[in-house]
């Protein structure tokens, strides 16, 4: 097995004497979509933000390519390559989709003098930003500002903006959350695709979505992880059917 | 955020040609106050760029108004004229230094608490000010002979008057520029959203203290001018009052559009001049003008301007 | 025991009061935040406002304590007044606008404070049965006053702790600002708590300016100096953390008053620079777990 661009290990975060995530280890390979499912609170968007840097892990490693990024700013891991997109909608509201997306593909271009050029004539920008809205399906040269836009719009472009900072790794919570049959669909093709290119985590309530596209899966329950493996092995295994998925899928 | 057909331009460009020709026909009493009130534009616009743009609700930005003031002082030989070349860079040089030491400490905190930090941070530099002997303590200082520039008799009040007026205009492209720069895009996106910037990967404290310096070397210039103009410098200049008043042009005339601070400058020191004629307790009807103001003018005056374009267009 | 000590002890004692005090001060501050999220530049006018009403009153009824009877109830209708007319439409609002309007209405208050009482400084006589010195040693003695204000003051930090753990609205208090959900699913009318919130804090600072009026004076402009105090205590403290405004206080107190004994040079930067230090440590304060909002 290829070495994994992203590992985490005993990952655990207290608040107080409560354990939101406890000794979490999981490991990102180039090219694949690791699927975290589990019930409300099993603290699987509290692991994507200790992942992102948004949150200090109380414990635990994160290997990113060899450097050890646990307890980085969440700036300086969105710069090393690890792109994050929100449960609910983060976005600008206020900008248009296309500068929502100019402006996540201007982190790229750190800081300096640079910054003191007009933001209209930077023309790369432009084609990052055009690249991302159509990569996910929106209109580029929509003038609605985002907040006008709608909910699956709006996920759309979250998705959007991840993609416009060029990352390595993708974590992904719950993108398809509040969405259409449609939808959905379409974003879940999205997705895969995006594994080309990408290490994806996904968190993940749609479970058809899931099993559809997920390489390899792991199920949460209160903070710790129960259990990993192929999509096939999860969904037959009894622990997984009694803690979470019930009955037959 | 687009650029938009629209007669904002138009409307600032007639400003400025009226502004002008105005000591054609103005009083001597009126082009000074005009100065003034072009000075106290400077200021109002320095902090908008913290306010409509950063979004940095900072009520001490008045400290940097009188570090700019006590510097022309300080910097002035007592009974000779300072080098305005010189002395100005330098004014808003120490300005931008003191705003960068005070942006470390405060830019940690954010809300309510960097509204209260910022007030107390300039009430410490107006306790210094009034307590130390050496400059002047709470009865001030005089700068007895105004600097020269070479060129222009800062001393003739019509002169003067075009200074401020370069001031302001100056000011008003510079930041104008500086927001259309990848730059200003990134403080309008802290502004809008500062977490997803992080998590976007700006550095957003490098970009905040960097408009807080900018601000703080404008605040400067404007306090520079305030002392060349009326040569008395006190610790006033550091007070909160003033600081207020900043806040309350850059909110009355419309934040986050840079005309907006010059249009409330306008109404305010207007308004301040037209009641402190009327009667001592000024205060009382401006008090009362404000909290009206907040009440039931949400966007400023150029919201009006605002809704009148969108009735048009 | 030594004239050292004892002069030592005197300045423990003059810090503690002014600490004391300013509690009552900030406390009614940091609620005001901390609950209703609302930045009130005014409430140093409420001290103001007291000061003013113990002079007239006392002028009135010839006794001070007569005028803390009949002013607290006149301070608490007068802030109940302003809520409703003032600060009700602004709970929904940005902090900016707070601040805009709470600084006309200093601005408005001051200038109505100098057209009815005058820009005279004022002085109050202490109550009879107060007005006495305790002898400590040789020359130095203390007056009982002083301490008369600072146990009063202790009495009020108790209440406080008494309604905050105790009582209904402590509950609401405590269930914390950020929740209205939550205050309003435990049955109480959130309106109802905001306006006890901001007459309790309007009556504690104007209840501190009655008091303080024989040790400070009556003067135009004392609002705004404890107004920024205030600030300070809350910045220091932590927002909406009585605990943190207690300490803070205290701190403030002792090291205004310390520092303007060993130097004077530096008068009332002391204040400042303690804060400074707190910044740079504890960012959101001794005690504002929160993450500052």
């Amino acid at each position: 097995m290829a070495e994994p661009v992203l590992a985490a290990r005993g990952l655990s975060k207290r608040f107080g004497g409560l354990a939101a995530v406890d000794g979490v280890s999981l490991a990102l390979q180039a090219g694949r979509i690791h699927a975290v499912i589990g019930p409300n609170g099993a603290g699987k968007t509290t692991l994507v933000s200790l992942i992102s840097g948004e949150l200090e892990p109380s414990a635990g490693s994160v290997m990113f390519e060899d450097l050890e990024i646990a307890g980085f700013p969440p700036a300086r891991i969105a710069r090393l390559g690890i792109a994050r997109s929100y449960q609910r909608v983060n976005i600008f509201t206020g900008f248009s989709a296309h500068e929502n997306c100019r402006l996540a593909a201007q982190s790229r271009l750190g800081g300096g003098l640079r910054l003191l050029r007009p933001a209209r004539a930077e023309r790369d920008l432009d084609a990052a930003a055009r690249h991302a809205l159509r990569l996910v399906g929106l209109d580029p040269g929509g003038r609605a500002t985002a907040g006008n836009l709608s909910h699956g719009e709006q996920r759309q472009l979250e998705i959007a903006m991840t993609l416009a900072i060029s990352p390595k790794v993708l974590l992904l919570d719950e993108p398809l959350a509040g969405m259409g049959a449609s939808e959905s669909a379409r974003m879940t093709k999205l997705i895969k695709s995006l594994a080309k290119d990408h290490a994806i985590l996904l968190i993940e309530h749609d479970m058809d979505a899931v099993f559809s596209i997920a390489d390899q899966l792991t199920v949460m329950v209160e903070g710790k992880v129960l259990e990993t493996g192929k999509p096939g092995a999860i969904r037959k295994s009894r622990a997984v059917r009694k803690a979470y998925l019930g009955g037959p899928a | 955020m687009k650029a938009r057909a629209s007669i904002e331009p138009l409307l600032l460009a007639l400003a400025l040609v009226a502004l002008a020709l105005f000591p054609l026909l103005g009083a001597k009493f009126y082009l000074q106050l005009f100065a003034k009130i072009m000075i106290m534009a400077v200021f109002a616009m320095s902090l908008d760029l913290l306010v409509g743009y950063a979004g940095l609700v900072s009520f001490g930005h008045a400290a940097f108004y009188g570090i700019g003031a006590y510097m022309l002082w300080w910097l002035s030989p007592q009974y000779e004229a300072a080098n305005f070349w010189l002395t100005l860079p330098a004014a808003m040089a120490a300005a931008a230094l003191a705003s960068l030491a005070i942006g470390l400490l405060v830019l940690r905190c954010s809300g309510i608490y960097f509204i209260m930090v910022t007030l107390a941070f300039a009430q410490m530099f107006f306790y210094f000010a009034a307590g130390s002997k050496f400059f002047g303590g709470s009865d001030g200082v005089y700068v007895y002979v105004k600097p020269v520039t070479g060129f222009l008799d800062l001393g003739d009040t019509a002169q003067f008057y075009y200074l401020a007026l370069a001031a302001m205009a100056g000011t008003y492209l510079l930041l104008r520029g500086l927001i259309g720069t990848l730059f200003g895009r990134a403080l309008l996106g802290i502004k809008s959203n500062e977490p997803r910037m992080r998590s976007l990967g700006f550095s957003t404290l490098g970009y905040k203290l960097a408009a807080f310096a900018l601000a703080g070397a404008f605040a400067g210039l404007a306090g520079y001018l305030d002392a060349a103009q009326y040569g008395f410098v006190n610790p006033d200049l550091f007070g909160w009052r003033l600081s207020g008043m900043a806040l309350m042009m850059v909110i009355l005339g419309g934040m986050g559009t840079l005309y907006g601070p010059i249009l409330g400058a306008f109404a305010l020191v207007l308004l301040q001049d037209t009641l402190s004629d009327a009667t001592k307790h000024w205060l009382l009807p401006l008090g009362i003008f404000i909290i009206l103001a907040v009440l039931f003018l949400p966007r400023g005056l150029s919201g009006l301007i605002k809704r009148a374009e969108g009735k048009r267009g | 025991m030594s004239d050292s000590f004892v002069f030592f002890l005197i300045q423990v004692l003059n810090g503690v009061q002014e600490g004391l005090l300013l509690f009552l001060v900030a406390s009614g501050l940091t609620l005001i935040f901390g609950i209703l999220r609302v930045i009130n530049l005014a409430h140093g006018s409420f001290y103001m406002l007291g000061a003013y009403l113990a002079f007239a009153l006392t002028q009135l009824t010839g006794n001070l304590f007569f005028a803390v009877l009949l002013a607290v109830p006149l301070a608490i209708a007068f802030g109940l007044l302003l809520e409703a007319l003032l600060f009700r439409p602004l709970y929904a609002r940005d902090h900016l606008y707070q601040v805009l309007l709470t600084y006309g209405l200093i601005l408005a208050l001051e200038e109505t404070r100098s057209l009815v009482f005058g820009d005279d400084v004022h002085g109050v006589d202490v109550p009879h049965f107060l007005d006495f010195s305790i002898h400590l040693t040789g020359a130095l003695s203390y007056p009982a006053y002083r301490l008369g204000i600072s146990a009063m003051c202790l009495v009020i930090a108790g209440g406080l702790w008494l309604l905050i753990q105790k009582t209904r609205l402590g509950m609401a208090i405590r269930a914390g600002a950020s929740n209205r959900e939550m205050v309003q699913s435990l049955g109480i009318d959130i309106a109802w708590v905001y306006r006890a919130v901001f007459a309790l804090g309007v009556a504690l600072a104007a209840f501190a300016g009655m008091i303080a009026a024989p040790v400070a004076s009556v003067f135009p402009g004392m609002g705004n100096q404890i107004l920024i105090i205030s600030f300070v205590v809350v910045v220091i403290g932590g927002i909406g953390s009585i605990k943190g405004a207690f300490l803070g206080s205290l701190l403030i107190g002792l090291a205004d008053t310390f520092g303007q004994v060993f130097a004077p040079q530096l008068s009332g930067m002391t204040v400042y620079v303690l804060m400074a230090a707190v910044l740079l440590w504890r960012p959101a304060g001794l005690f504002g777990g929160r993450a500052a909002r």
